[in-house]
């Protein structure tokens, strides 16, 4: 672990490209050899969930190495059309009303560009105010000019809730490439993807320990298969991913980024939780899939977890460098 | 590439990147052949996304329906409706020497598929308005052309009447089984049941 801290930068991403690549197109070739095998249709559909999540992650590791090659503005620019994908996707899922139309452009084409824009040029205090301040005013404001009192709290809580999440929770993933780290130039990116594998990892430990475990779920109206226990190993998971990738941080000790991982996978999945309760409330299974109205693509499903980190994780290594 | 094609591909990619332009089909694939689609009616927006739901080949064969007075008012909205839509006009005034279906006529007994709205109007209901008789004598003048409904979900909280910038919400098409006019079918009849079709989309996921 120490030697690979001491390896040039270029050589470290060269290390970490060959190795990310090389995982995904060994999983890719055993999943596509297994599909020539006949199965059940239970088997098959867990098939096809398996293969939409790995196309995920080749779409998500192949927008990472764009982004480490173009350099911080553009992967910014890229987290925002996310971010904005994401919002769309959320928006859809709840019930807006005709005079909502003028607020909902003010979040699309205002906030989101605005609150990227600002993340771009390293206003990192307007940055973390922008939204809970000057757009938490300005969004009821228009929308009372809308002129329709229907369940209007209701409306413009939801809106609030969709910017928080979607577009200032997602903001500050592409926050960390720009902060100015000790000892750390132009090594942004690692972070990043050092939060998005522990998010990830967190996940999946966790979906794979609720099935193994069928522990009593703790809230069974919301989520049949959380458990404090399937979460608790997520969470230990991704704190020891975090600590394998010890030498692509900044921390200066390898205990630090364990805990930073047990902070950022714990946060993701405890996200997630509420985006079941959200789904519950909205009456879909899935964001994605077939239950849903509108053909949603299933993308706020995976970047909820993320959302809901990232700004933890953020707050949480300013908090730790002093910064 | 031609400037309306390059405007029409950017188009496209805009209606899809605001509302997603997903398109089912149910009981009828997408297909090069000669098709009328007829669907419900609430916004400026759904022709566009008609139009961005079929696959790229198809859009060029598929024209929609403008009014003559309105789309030709300028040169832009001329423009865009002739050069990227290919749009068949239609007069609002009826003249008493002068069928307002012609130009439907002329289009399709040149083989080209069209879409229309039957409800003749954009309308803010839940339920589509009752149709039109357009639809009822062309099914009658070409009896060997399917009649595709769809149903298009959403689009009125996009762009809603009288507001300009539409709003990133997704919506989607669904395209139904093909329907055909019965041997002694009345107009009624045939137009109650066409406007069915296109409801009994609304549930079909």
């Amino acid at each position: 672990m120490g030697s690979l801290r001491h390896l040039s930068v270029s050589q470290q991403i060269g290390l970490l490209f060959v190795v990310l690549f090389g995982l995904l197109i060994g999983v890719t070739v055993i999943a596509f050899s297994r599909t020539l095998r006949d199965r059940s249709d239970a088997q098959l559909e867990a098939h096809e969930r398996f293969k939409r999540d790995l196309r995920a992650v080749w779409v998500g590791a192949v927008l990472f190495w764009i982004s480490w090659i173009a350099g911080g503005i553009v992967s910014t620019l890229l987290f925002g059309l996310v971010s904005f994908l994401a919002l769309r996707e959320f928006v859809t899922l709840t019930h807006t009303r005709r005079g909502d139309h003028r607020s909902l452009l003010l979040a699309f084409f205002v906030v989101l560009p605005l609150q990227y824009l600002i993340v771009a040029g390293e206003r990192f205090n307007l940055f973390t105010v922008f939204i809970p301040v000057y757009v938490f005013l300005a969004i009821p404001v228009v929308s009372a000019l809308g002129n329709d009192p229907q369940r209007f709290l209701e409306r413009t809580a939801k809106i609030q809730w969709g910017i928080m999440v979607c577009v200032y929770g997602m903001s500050h993933a592409p926050a960390l490439l720009l902060l100015d780290l000790p000892d750390y130039r132009d090594r942004g990116a690692f972070l990043v993807l050092y939060l998005v594998v522990v998010v990830a990892v967190a996940q999946i430990v966790q979906e794979a320990a609720s099935r193994r475990l069928r522990r009593r779920p703790v809230a069974r109206a919301i989520s049949r298969s959380f458990s404090w226990r399937a979460w608790a190993i997520g969470a230990g998971s991704a704190a020891l991913a975090g600590g394998l990738l010890y030498w692509s941080t900044p921390f200066k000790s390898p205990w630090g980024a364990v805990i930073m991982g047990l902070i950022a996978g714990g946060s993701g999945t405890l996200g997630e939780f509420v985006m079941q309760a959200l789904k519950r409330d909205a009456g879909v299974r899935s964001w994605g899939g077939k239950a849903s109205v509108t053909g949603a693509v299933g993308l706020l499903d995976r970047v909820a977890p993320l959302c809901f980190a990232a700004p933890v994780f953020f707050h949480s290594v300013r908090w730790y460098f002093g910064i | 590439m031609k400037l309306p094609e390059v405007a029409g591909l950017a188009l496209a990619a805009v209606a899809r990147l605001i509302t997603g332009a997903q398109g089912h089909w149910y009981g009828a694939p997408p297909k090069a052949e000669q098709r009328i689609y007829f669907a419900n009616h609430q916004s400026h927006f759904d022709w566009v996304l008609i139009w961005a739901a079929l696959p790229s080949d198809l859009r060029s064969v598929t024209r929609p329906i403008a009014a003559r007075d309105y789309w030709t008012s300028s040169r832009l909205k001329h423009w865009i409706t002739r050069e990227i839509f290919n749009a068949v006009y239609v007069s609002r005034q009826r003249t008493d020497d002068e069928d307002p279906l012609e130009p439907l006529m002329e289009a399709l007994r040149h083989g080209d598929s069209l879409v229309i709205f039957p409800e003749g109007t954009r309308g803010n209901k839940v339920d589509p308005a009752p149709f039109k008789a357009g639809l009822f004598h062309l099914a009658e003048a070409f009896p060997e052309v399917p009649l595709i409904p769809a149903w298009i979900d959403n689009v009125q909280r996009v762009m809603p009447k009288g507001e300009v910038v539409p709003v990133p919400i997704l919506c989607s098409v669904t395209f139904g089984k093909p329907l055909a006019l019965f041997a002694g079918e009345t107009k009624h009849g045939f137009l109650e049941r066409a406007r069915n079709a296109v409801m009994a989309l609304r549930s079909v996921h």
